[in-house]
């Protein structure tokens, strides 16, 4: 079947922004950066059950062509310098994920002295995904709501700075 | 032909006399001290000595004993051969500790005398590549130490967070 004279001439109308930011919340590539359990998580709604592609989104193994990075896990402070590194490659507009207890505020390890409480300690984050570790599902809910915030953002005209855009 | 703690025991002190102490413990606890100085020489013997056999070390680690002022290292070793166990004891120093290596006898020891080092502080002569293996190598202090005060701050990121459960 062909779409090919199927329909008659049509027209869409849609504002600008709507439209940019439609065709941005439905191809957010997450980083593949799993710290601990929580990436066994991340990796099952990745997988067919959970289906994050079916959203457009697909891990990346590089913070070059990445949208968003889901801190998945324990943030050593060993690493959270290594956060902040490859948070800092991302391109703009970028997002941070903060999935589970331990990125959120340091978790069951917190008073741990090689555990930096929580990744807001070192980058930005849009969505704090509560559990330990979250199922699957949470973490979608959270990737669909950061889909909700993407598309609430706005390009053309603008009365303050989007929020995944900083200095 | 496997030999109870204190038949390895009498062969330990056969061989090397009084600087070999008392047995404590039982079983696959039992243990001797042996002096800092002395440590390589004996754990090449429980090596090579082909009664004695000891051709693994399971495992070495440390712990700190700030009232009778000593880092304790453990040795403790096993034989696939002969299928014995036996533990030895090095009080260092507290201040200064500094024991020989076995990492020549046995290379899983390279690590686990960096992890004691990293985390205890002791010095092990003859190393060959003594550096942290965990904690970052910037990091002041060795954590394990009963007397260790975690830093307020490490690179700008601060270390406590305020609860959240107050009353």
């Amino acid at each position: 079947m062909s779409l090919i004279n199927s329909a008659p001439e049509m027209a869409l109308t849609t504002k600008v922004d709507d439209l940019l930011n439609w065709t941005r919340k439905s191809s957010i590539w997450y980083m593949m950066f799993g710290l601990a359990c929580c990436a066994i998580e991340m990796m099952q709604a990745g997988c067919p059950r959970g289906d994050l592609e079916r959203f457009g989104m697909a891990p990346r193994a590089s913070p070059r062509v990445s949208d968003v990075i889901i801190v998945s896990g324990t943030l050593t402070l060993k690493m959270a310098l290594r956060t902040k590194v490859l948070y800092d490659q991302m391109p703009e507009p970028r997002y941070a994920v903060s999935m589970g207890s331990c990125a959120n505020c340091g978790g069951l390890f917190q008073l741990a002295y090689s555990v930096c409480d929580g990744v807001d300690r070192v980058i930005p984050v849009d969505v704090y995904v509560p559990g330990c570790p979250p199922r699957p599902e949470a973490l979608i809910e959270g990737l669909n709501k950061l889909q909700e915030k993407i598309q609430q953002e706005k390009w053309i005209v603008r009365k303050t700075e989007p929020v995944g855009v900083r200095a | 032909m496997a030999l109870d703690a204190a038949a390895i025991h009498t062969a330990l002190r056969a061989r090397f006399g009084e600087i070999i102490g008392d047995v404590a413990g039982t079983g696959t606890n039992a243990s001797a001290s042996v002096p800092p100085d002395r440590i390589h020489e004996v754990c090449a013997f429980a090596k090579t000595d082909p009664a004695l056999g000891f051709d693994c070390l399971s495992n070495l680690s440390g712990v700190d004993y700030p009232k009778k002022s000593a880092i304790q290292v453990v040795y403790h070793l096993f034989s696939y051969k002969h299928r014995h166990h036996f533990v030895l004891k090095v009080d260092a120093v507290r201040d200064d500790p500094v024991v020989q290596t076995v990492s020549d006898l046995w290379s899983t020891a390279d690590w686990n005398e960096r992890e004691v080092f990293d985390l205890l502080g002791v010095r092990f002569s003859g190393h060959a590549d003594l550096r942290r293996i965990l904690m970052p190598e910037d990091w002041p202090g060795h954590p394990l130490r009963k007397d260790f005060v975690e830093p307020e701050e490490y690179h700008g990121i601060p270390t406590s967070r305020e609860s959240l459960l107050k009353a």
